[in-house]
């Protein structure tokens, strides 16, 4: 008899794949079903994002970067205008602030119930997919309230915001909360805990703290293997100090520190803190106040150049801007978090059979638009 | 640790390579630094006891008019003492080389990809130099400001913007 031939094959993932979230291949090489190396190929969705900036006045990019991250726009939105208000100088009214930050953690809540149902799915539970959508379309209905539109909004300007609240808002809001709170029991019941949910994800695809922070990976990938930055604590912007929330860090409840199931718990936790802070801004929100007060006619920051980072559901957005004095940014690069947080992914992914591959991307909650911007 | 005295720790220690402080002009104070020393000091900063600069948040190219070098930009964070740092680099237009730092932080990794596709900087020692975001057979470097947009790829036309 002769002797058994085994080779390596090259499997191709994506571009057309459900699992990858958007338009990714996965270009993996495999040893029968063991993967011995992925090498992600992205640029499928890139629609030149810096360069139209750089032919677009300060405010006309704001649209453009909430198409980036289509998931949380909102976040896009607010890194943007912050970064450009500190070139300005510009002190925002109260109420713009605490009406930002109330968007900006809907925000994180609804990105990160798209985050944790289509992880789900990636792993065969498709019902909780459904109850996570049921809770992200009232928070659509709220951002649909104020700005008009329901995943991209053009809704917080440089210097303000595009239109103050309209009435009926705040206990809409309110109404969220109360039942938010018993939807992630729910989502706790039907997934956290389920056998075959934790046997897919728990120890699968271990990300250590060395690993993470190496590879620039932020935001609840970086948070589940105990590393404690969060950019709203550790550097604050806007006005987050004035809130008591938690950082909730990944503790290998199920496994080890860093796995899968560590990643998508630290979201569910996050979820809960967010919707902490809306309900202590909702409190503290200024009852008056022009949201349109601070907003400049002209925008030509000073020449100069800036790097501002936000904390964004996916992780650290930075900006990098730099004004040579004119209408037109000189050059606006967008650090986006999933662009760092998917090169990581050859680092963890190998050695795993395909289908864990699958589940450790599902974990990493990538976004290609702001990946291929 | 203040920005102005890791930049007076840097040129102490590196001499000739710093070559200035940048305050004015820039919200992140930044030492501008020689292409082919980058690696080094970004070694350096990561190691120190005393900066521990372990995190690459971002990197970034800039072409500031279509004549002038291009320029580098590495904004470094240290997770563990919590304080930022920036390092500048010019390199010449055509054929600029920049020693990588990937092997130092694997963020690099694809930033430099990056910067190589839409500006055309080679990074010497990158272990897997080529584009990222466009196509292997894209023509030029797109964000450089002396891009000519070409007419047609791979037989279709190509639209012209404004």
């Amino acid at each position: 008899m002769g002797r058994l031939h085994a080779e390596e094959m090259i499997l191709n993932m994506g571009p057309q794949h459900p699992s990858t979230h958007g338009v990714l291949r996965l270009k993996l090489t495999t040893d029968g079903e063991i993967v011995s190396k992925i090498e992600p190929v992205i640029g499928y969705l890139h629609r030149s994002f810096e360069k139209h900036a750089e032919n677009l006045e300060y405010q006309m990019v704001t649209p453009f970067t909430g198409r980036c991250d289509y998931l949380a726009a909102m976040g896009s939105e607010h890194g943007y205008a912050m970064a450009v208000e500190k070139m300005l100088g510009i002190e925002l009214p109260e109420r713009v602030e605490y009406l930002r930050v109330i968007f900006a953690e809907l925000q994180r809540i609804a990105s990160h119930l798209v985050a944790v149902g289509t992880f789900g799915l990636d792993v065969g539970a498709i019902t909780p997919f459904i109850y996570c959508f049921r809770e992200r379309e009232l928070i659509l209905d709220l951002f649909e309230m104020a700005s008009g539109g329901r995943l991209l909004y053009n809704y917080i300007w440089i210097g303000g915001l595009a239109h103050d609240i309209p009435p009926g808002f705040v206990e809409k809001a309110y109404e969220f909360l109360d039942a938010f709170d018993k939807r992630v029991d729910e989502y706790n019941q039907i997934l956290t805990g389920n056998k075959i949910f934790v046997e897919r994800a728990a120890d699968i695809g271990v990300m250590t703290p060395e690993v993470a922070i190496n590879y620039g990976v932020t935001g609840p990938s970086l948070r589940a293997s105990g590393v404690n930055i969060d950019i709203r604590r550790t550097q604050p912007y806007s006005i987050y100090d004035r809130f008591d929330f938690d950082v909730p860090l990944g503790e290998g409840l199920q496994g080890t520190v860093g796995d899968s199931w560590d990643r998508y718990y630290v979201r569910v936790l996050e979820m809960r803190e967010s919707a902490k802070i809306v309900r202590q801004a909702l409190e503290q929100l200024p009852v008056e106040g022009d949201v349109q007060a601070a907003v400049p006619r002209r925008i030509k920051p000073p020449v100069g150049e800036i790097y501002f980072r936000s904390e964004n559901p996916r992780g650290e957005l930075g900006y990098y801007i730099v004004s040579d004095g004119k209408n037109i940014p000189a050059r606006v690069k967008m650090r986006s978090p999933a662009f760092s947080n998917l090169s990581v992914i050859n680092e963890i992914g190998q050695g795993w059979m395909i289908s864990d591959v699958i589940a450790i991307l599902g974990s990493l909650d990538i976004v290609l638009g702001e990946i291929d911007r | 640790m203040t920005e102005q005295e890791i930049y007076s720790g840097l040129r102490g220690k590196f001499g000739e390579k710093v070559l200035e402080f940048m305050e004015e002009g820039t919200l992140n104070p930044t030492a501008v630094i020689k292409a082919d020393s980058v690696a080094e000091i970004c070694l350096f900063l990561k190691n120190n006891e005393s900066l521990q600069f372990d995190s690459l948040m971002n990197l970034a190219a800039h072409d500031p008019d279509g004549e002038s070098e291009l320029s580098v930009i590495y904004h470094l964070y240290s997770t563990n003492l919590n304080h930022y740092f920036t390092l500048k680099t010019h390199v010449s237009r055509e054929n600029g080389v920049v020693e990588s730092v990937a092997n130092i932080y694997r963020t690099a990794d694809w930033h430099e990809r990056e910067a190589y596709d839409l500006f055309g900087i080679k990074f010497n020692d990158h272990p897997d130099l080529k584009r990222i975001l466009l196509e292997e057979d894209w023509e030029g470097h797109p964000l450089k400001k002396d891009y000519v947009t070409a007419e047609f790829y791979r037989g279709m036309r190509i639209e012209k913007v404004k």
